[in-house]
């Protein structure tokens, strides 16, 4: 089995592969990553930095990228969504 | 929030295979070199997350070098800000205030996204999207997953996404069976690239692949339940769980605008020794054409050899270079775009996500500028690196200025530049503000 890290997203406890993102906890909760101006729900998109759509709080930091931020046990995601 | 002052003979920004081997082709000649990048590791789009396990021997030959040189790997690092012989970069650990006396820019290409109803549905991905998303951890077994766009790049996500336990409905690719008849038949020239498509046809058969194939509108209520399809002047549905949807792949030239770097054609313009416009700055891999990976590669080690003043050592490399500009050429024919791809978005389709602007409100306006002056399109935090892009494709404009700071930071990082330099623009060209 691989290896797993636990974290949580808007208080839920996700288990994620070692290795992942908060982008792919953020979609593994099933949760959305933002919300958007006109009230849409969006979900994390490029995969690669550039287009902000999975910007999330993490640890109490706002507006990081969540697809280039590596998963440690027991961080806590926020999500707007 | 702390700032830290490093010097470096060579700073090389972009991790991927055009600055790996730029890195530690620069640092041979004894150079102290460091290797910059945004993401949490280096391997760029292409290696991501193989500086472990590689998946080629290319790949495990690259990182080994890597790891086996001197060359200092920053990840993690964003650069926000460059100045003659100096650059700022935002991590985890505060400020990078770096001073180099040559530059070398692989900042690599990302996908281009073209907008159409329903693009911006949850579970609709960028395919390049997509496949970042699997190689940090996404699980998709079992997910059906429709795969559409053009570029080589579809078949890569086809095969590792079944590799992954995925179910590929179909590969759909807008151009024409008879272009990508040609491309294979000019791919197999090479034997590195005849190796490449022998590999994704074995790993994707019975995956129906179509041509003059593109996505019309993605379809659901709150996610995604199915595409629709234009498929040889028909039009089909498929029910599916994912969408990874992407066409082909555009140089990121904010780095090399900001710095002032020529571009011609869309490209950034460098002369054999990689050499930009601009003293002791250089370019290699994408931004200076989509020539793919083993173009990245032999770029990167002329950079890296040119920047250390070994000439004689990069001319030995201008044949193969030259040989991987074929590929570049075969590519640009292949997946030329289709016109009809200009007319996917309906007039309230979003264009801009980051500040949801509809296709009809920016398409009135006559410039870039004016669209966003009056629409707030490309001001958003993605400072238009997905709309803009669109625009120039949807609209023929020209997406002109780069404006400080480069990358969206924090405040306190921009006060700790801001204090000691000039943030009102680069200074690198010496020409007027």
């Amino acid at each position: 089995m691989p290896e797993t890290i636990t974290v949580r997203v808007n208080g839920a406890t996700v288990e994620v592969p070692a290795g992942a993102t908060a982008a792919v906890a953020v979609v593994m909760a099933r949760a959305k990553s933002r919300v958007s101006v006109a009230g849409q729900p969006r979900m994390p998109f490029c995969g690669m930095g550039t287009c902000f759509e999975c910007r999330c709080e993490i640890n109490g930091e706002t507006q990081k990228r969540g697809c280039q931020v590596l998963c440690q046990r027991d961080m806590e995601i926020r999500s707007n969504g | 929030m702390a700032s830290t002052r490093l010097h470096f003979d060579v700073v090389v920004i972009g991790g991927g295979p055009a600055g790996i081997a730029a890195a530690v082709t620069a640092s041979k000649s004894g150079a102290t070199v460091a290797l910059v990048d945004d993401n949490p590791g280096v391997g760029g789009q292409i290696w991501r997350g193989e500086a472990q396990t590689a998946s080629t021997p290319d790949a495990a030959d690259w990182f080994f070098r890597l790891r086996h040189s001197p060359v200092q790997v920053i990840a993690g690092a964003r650069v926000f800000h460059l100045e003659s012989g100096k650059l700022a970069a935002e991590s985890d650990r505060g400020v990078l205030d770096v001073s180099y006396r040559d530059l070398i820019l692989a900042t690599g290409a990302r996908e281009l996204f073209l907008p159409f109803p329903g693009w911006t549905l949850p579970n609709v991905f960028g395919a390049g999207g997509l496949q970042a998303l699997m190689k940090t951890g996404l699980p998709v077994r079992g997910k059906r997953i429709v795969i559409a766009g053009t570029g080589p790049l579809l078949f890569a996500v086809a095969s590792y996404a079944r590799k992954q336990g995925a179910k590929v409905l179909a590969v759909c690719e807008q151009t024409s069976f008879q272009k990508m008849a040609r491309f294979a038949t000019a791919t197999a020239r090479t034997a590195e690239k005849m190796k490449d498509a022998l590999r994704f046809a074995w790993e994707l058969r019975g995956i129906p692949h179509w041509t003059n194939c593109w996505p019309v509108a993605a379809i659901g209520r709150d996610d995604l339940e199915r595409v629709r399809l234009s498929h040889n002047g028909r039009i089909r549905e498929l029910e599916c769980d994912y969408l990874a949807c992407g066409f082909h792949l555009i140089p990121n030239l904010e780095l090399p605008k900001y710095a002032g770097c020529a571009i011609a054609n869309g490209f950034v313009q460098v002369d054999d020794f990689q050499r930009t416009s601009l003293p002791h700055i250089y370019c290699a891999g994408e931004p200076t054409s989509i020539g793919g990976l083993e173009m990245a590669l032999v770029e990167g080690q002329i950079a890296g050899h040119a920047a250390t003043r070994n000439e004689n050592a990069a001319r030995r490399l201008f044949a193969e270079r030259a040989a991987c500009a074929r590929f570049a050429a075969a590519l640009r024919s292949a997946f030329e775009f289709r016109p009809e791809l200009k007319f996917l978005a309906d007039p309230d389709t979003f264009i801009c996500r980051c500040e949801d602007v509809g296709f009809e409100r920016v398409r009135q306006y006559g410039s870039w500028r004016e669209a966003k002056l009056h629409t707030r399109c490309g001001m958003g935090p993605c400072q238009g690196r997905v709309c803009g892009s669109a625009a120039e494709f949807l609209f023929g404009w020209h997406i002109d200025s780069v404006r400080p700071p480069v990358f969206a930071v924090q405040c306190a990082s921009l006060a700790m530049v801001s204090a000691a330099s000039n943030l009102n623009g680069p200074k690198l060209n010496g020409g007027p503000q």
